[in-house]
């Protein structure tokens, strides 16, 4: 019966998934190669080099995921709060434990390797967010779920922005997605989106025509739906708010410290500072740009290979493959990345089980908030916020954590033909 | 389930026009715009100058005089020292474990500090340490040898005619217009200074592939867009080594010049100026402190005094003033002017030795009396053909500046002086115009007072007397690159104001001043020689020794000027170094040891002279 059922597993988990996993992981451990490739260790199993390390990486992740689909599918449900209590205790330790490095409190050191617990509580957020949303009475409409549901996200996101993580802390947004499909309505999201827009307005643009800007905007718009009274009153109210939001922005950029003033100016095209806070940018952009239609070829890369880009193995892993694989390159990484998406979704869409879909979704909600702002980041169309590229960029924690992530949802996407024929049991 | 089914398309399609504007944005980046190929090549690429050798430079038979010697700076790069053994390298230096310490301290507050940049460690290691270095190297990581050239002076003569190399100053990259870079060097003085273009080369460019610490990673392209460099030309100069270190050696212990020149091209044979310095403390690790020992020097050896040292000529400018009279017309070889031990101008009496009187202008000149040429120059200056006095002094002026003096000759050397002669005007501004006259300014007329002429200036005046009447102007380079220099600047001949016809009767009376007037120790055996003493008057303590000379009579060979300051009457030590410099010169061949061993051991700078032969000297006396 075991026999019968572990083969069951491995018969029912989703092969394009798992292709495309193997296929990120292996490139990126040949990406890092490149990216820190030095003649004096040009061995790729040479584990005193980044590359070296990545390969025992990859290994331990094998062995994790051979775990996790060996694991009975219950208890991933059982275990979600446990590991959610788990996951904060951590983080609010390494607050403590941890020496301070590049100004943030996020890393035990254990001998010479370095654990981020950060990386571990996205999979442990995801179980419990999934888990308390899969009840069997749970609405986002009642208010007091609506907290809970606040609570769960907001409580680890806060801890990883005390550690001064920010990019880790920023990954919990992506959860919205999540929310969106679970019945949060499309309007929130819109008016989150168009106050971003107009926020990052009110930073490029003189604040003051942006105001007669949102003013005529409300006064086309009153005429265009010839509004009642009431219509006109609520469009007042939001040009109203706008201006407000204007102003308050405005106010609060020039309350900034003068380089963190730079770095917004940097980021939003108003500065150009090549040796300071857009320094990374445009090197990043430099080394995929000079890459081409077809790329240099593998280890040929001079940017990367000669450090002009910073971070290449981990945040910057992405212009390696801009740069040594040209256009071509990129635009299969991209592509299967969103075949990847589009298959989580297939994934979460097809499970008989609310707690596996809720997961499902959470798992393509963060691996594609990830891949948006570390790609964005690179090819300078979004801020530079270090996350790392999932299963490309160098790190045992950023790997091992998106392993458990995918691989606890093709654990449970395998089993739900046990679901679904509930009788078996 | 409508709603739901939009949310999914919904998030499908956020998904996708990500994943889509991501496509879009590479595309423009990596296929449409080019500029980041561009900056992606001006971070790789560094450009290593390749420093070229300076040119060599020989004298005028093609004897080498200076050259380029390899130099070994020892170089870090701090961020690649890596478990150094620091005791055995100290060892190998030859320095305190301290010293050690504080090198490193004043590197890492040095300008510019970067720990990925080479910096020197040590300058200029000696050979023994090199080689020491060089068994050793691989134990010391971050370590290594630069390998540069520095200039190396063969002899230690001319140290002011080859002048040095510095380092360029923030002023001269300037002026440079971005072509010097920092840490260059350049000539700073001599000809160094004046063929710096001819001697610099061109510098090499070498593209280096280099990462962002600007550690190079090898070639680009193998090397196919790279330039070697051109090393500088070779300058050959008119001097003649022998000649010049033999001046220098009869001029030791002795402030002065000698200035000698070949007539018929103006090639100057030696220059030689003392006090001087050792070339060579101008290269080096101690080029700098040598510097500033020999600026402060109370001698004053930086000092280039043949080309920038105004001296009054004295007696030898009776020649010029015997010339100009006749051109004038107010002098020919019959006249006679009487002397009794010196002649009253108007107010003024300018004394005179005792010699017979009266005299005509040949044994005025071989005797030197003061009398007549004084009487020769009041004729020039009042002479009835001008209206004014000042007129006929700018007409003297005129012939006077005609024989190269009050202005730069226009030699290849810096720091040229222009010497000086008065101008009429002067001396109205001083007595009032129409209030001054030849008594006035009487002391002229035997190249006292305010004239001042250097003795490269009078050395051109021997040439232009051995010439009869023109002279080349005076150079140090012969040939560039063993083509001859043809500079039009140093082939022209410039005639004097004053006839050629009038120098016979000069020059066989500069030849009774060497063979029985106030030169015969100036003498030689089967050679002619021309030549007039001088004793220039320094107010300042004791007179100048003055003799200048050209020889053979007939087709001369070689014109010299000998300035001794300090020394008294032109005969004493003038006259016999230009004489055993002629004979060098034109024989190889030294007849009067004797005479060269006394002028060897005189040290007339911390030893000076007695006064024995001036006691009771008449002032206004000059020979």
């Amino acid at each position: 019966m075991r026999q019968q059922q572990e083969n069951l597993h491995t018969q029912h988990i989703d092969w394009p998934t798992l292709l495309i996993y193997t296929i990120f992981v292996l490139a990126g451990w040949i990406n890092i190669y490149a990216a820190v490739y030095e003649p004096e260790h040009s061995s790729i199993f040479d584990i005193t080099q980044n590359y070296g390390k990545q390969m025992i990486w990859i290994g331990v992740s094998a062995f994790i995921a051979l775990m996790i689909m060996l694991i009975d599918d219950k208890f991933f449900y059982a275990f979600s709060y446990m590991s959610y209590g788990l996951m904060i205790v951590l983080n609010i330790a390494v607050l403590f434990l941890s020496k301070e490095v590049k100004g943030a409190h996020a890393w035990f050191e254990i001998g010479s390797f370095r654990l981020q617990p950060a990386e571990f509580a996205k999979f442990a957020t995801a179980l419990t967010l999934a888990r308390f949303m899969s009840h069997y009475d749970f609405s986002l409409k009642d208010q007091k779920h609506w907290y809970k549901v606040a609570a769960i996200i907001l409580l680890p996101m806060g801890i990883i922005l005390a550690q001064n993580d920010t990019g880790s802390a920023l990954v919990y947004f992506s959860f919205v997605f999540v929310l969106y499909r679970e019945g949060l309505p499309g309007w929130i999201l819109f008016i989150g989106l168009a106050l971003g827009i107009i926020s990052v307005l009110a930073l490029v643009m003189n604040p003051t025509t942006l105001i007669y800007i949102l003013i005529g905007v409300g006064v086309v718009a009153v005429f265009l739906l010839r509004a009642s009274k009431q219509g006109m009153i609520l469009v007042a109210a939001v040009v109203l708010f706008c201006v407000g939001l204007v102003k308050g922005i405005d106010y609060l950029f020039y309350k900034l410290q003068p380089h963190q003033q730079q770095r917004v100016n940097v980021l939003l095209g108003k500065e150009v500072d090549l040796k300071g806070a857009g320094y990374n940018v445009h090197q990043s952009k430099i080394a995929i740009g000079s890459g081409g239609l077809l790329g240099k070829g593998f280890l040929e890369g001079t940017q990367t290979k000669f450090n002009f880009v910073p971070e290449q193995s981990t945040d910057f892993i992405f212009c390696t493959v801009g740069e040594e694989y040209g256009f071509l390159g990129s635009s299969v990484l991209i592509i299967l990345f969103v075949v990847l998406f589009i298959r989580l979704i297939a994934i979460a869409e097809r499970q008989r089980n609310r707690f596996n879909k809720i997961y499902g979704y959470c798992v393509a909600s963060i691996l594609f908030f990830h891949f948006t702002i570390n790609i964005g980041m690179t090819i300078g169309v979004l801020p530079v916020i270090g996350i790392p590229l999932p299963f490309f960029s160098y790190g045992g924690s950023s790997l091992i954590s998106f392993t458990i992530l995918l691989f606890i949802l093709l654990r449970l996407d395998a089993s739900r033909v046990f679901q679904l024929r509930g009788s078996i049991y | 389930m409508i709603d739901s089914s939009t949310k999914k398309i919904t998030l499908y399609i956020i998904f996708i026009s990500v994943g889509f504007i991501f496509l879009l944005r590479l595309f423009w980046l990596q296929v449409v715009d080019d500029t980041y190929v561009r900056f992606a090549q001006n971070n790789v690429l560094n450009e290593e100058v390749v420093y070229p050798a300076r040119g060599l430079v020989y004298d005028r038979d093609g004897k080498l005089l200076v050259y380029n010697d390899a130099i070994y700076d020892l170089m870090v790069v701090p961020e690649r020292l890596k478990k150094l053994d620091t005791a055995g390298f100290c060892e190998v230096l030859g320095i305190t474990r301290e010293d050690f310490d504080k090198r490193f301290e004043r590197i890492k507050k040095s300008k510019g500090y970067s720990k990925y940049r080479a910096v020197i460690f040590e300058k200029q290691l000696t050979i023994p340490v090199y080689a020491a270095f060089q068994e050793k190297l691989y134990d010391f990581t971050g370590f290594y040898v630069q390998t540069r050239t520095d200039r190396k002076y063969v002899y230690k003569s001319a140290a002011h005619v080859m002048g040095y190399i510095g380092e360029v100053t923030d002023k001269i990259i300037e002026q440079s217009k971005g072509y010097y870079r920092m840490g260059d060097y350049f000539g700073v003085n001599g000809i160094e200074r004046s063929y710096e273009n001819e001697l610099r080369g061109t510098r090499g460019i070498k593209y280096v592939l280099v990462d962002v610490h600007n550690r190079a990673q090898g070639r680009y392209k193998d090397g196919l867009f790279d330039t070697a460099s051109v090393a500088g030309l070779n300058v050959t100069t008119t001097l003649d080594h022998d000649l010049q270190e033999y001046g220098e050696k009869l001029i030791a212990n002795k402030r002065g010049s000698i200035v000698a020149i070949e007539p018929s091209t103006g090639e100057i044979l030696a220059i030689v100026s003392f006090p001087t310095y050792d070339p060579n403390l101008f290269i080096g690790r101690e080029r700098g402190n040598n510097y500033m020992k020999l600026l402060r020097d109370p001698m004053k050896p930086l000092f280039n005094r043949p080309i920038a040292a105004p001296y009054p000529p004295g007696s030898i400018f009776k020649i010029i003033m015997s010339l100009v009279g006749q051109q004038e017309g107010v002098l020919n070889p019959n006249t006679t002017y009487g002397c009794a031990r010196g002649a009253s101008f108007g107010s003024v009496h300018v004394g005179c030795h005792p010699h017979p009187s009266p005299l005509p202008l040949r044994p005025g000149i071989a005797v030197s009396c003061n009398a007549y040429f004084c009487s020769v120059y009041r004729s020039v200056i009042d002479n009835r053909r001008y209206p004014t006095t000042e007129a006929a002094f700018d007409q003297w002026r005129k012939h006077v500046l005609s024989f190269g003096l009050g202005q730069r000759l226009g030699i290849d050397l810096p720091g040229e002086g222009t010497g000086n002669v008065p101008t009429s005007n002067y001396y109205s501004k001083i007595y009032g115009q129409g209030h001054w006259k030849a008594s006035t300014t009487i002391s002229l007329g035997i190249g006292q007072g305010e004239l001042g002429i250097t003795p490269l200036q009078m050395a051109n005046v021997t040439a232009i007397l051995a010439n009869r009447g023109y002279y080349i102007t005076p150079h140090i380079v012969k040939a560039i690159a063993g083509k001859k220099l043809n500079n039009p600047i140093f082939t022209e001949k410039h005639f004097t104001t004053v006839d050629t016809s009038y120098y016979g009767v000069v020059i066989d009376a500069m030849q009774d001043v060497v063979e029985r007037g106030t030169a015969t120790i100036a003498r030689l055996k089967n050679i002619v020689v021309c030549g007039k003493t001088g004793t220039a008057q320094n107010p300042h303590g004791k007179d100048h020794s003055v003799f200048f000379a050209f020889a053979p009579r007939e087709n001369p060979k070689i014109a010299i000027a000998v300035v001794i300051e300090n020394a008294g009457f032109g005969a004493t030590y003038a006259a016999p170094i230009a004489s055993l410099m002629i004979e060098q010169y034109l024989t190889d061949t030294i007849t009067r040891p004797w005479m060269e061993e006394r002028l060897v051991n005189t040290d007339l700078i911390h030893q000076p002279a007695t006064n024995e032969t001036t006691t009771g000297k008449p002032a206004h006396t000059t020979h």
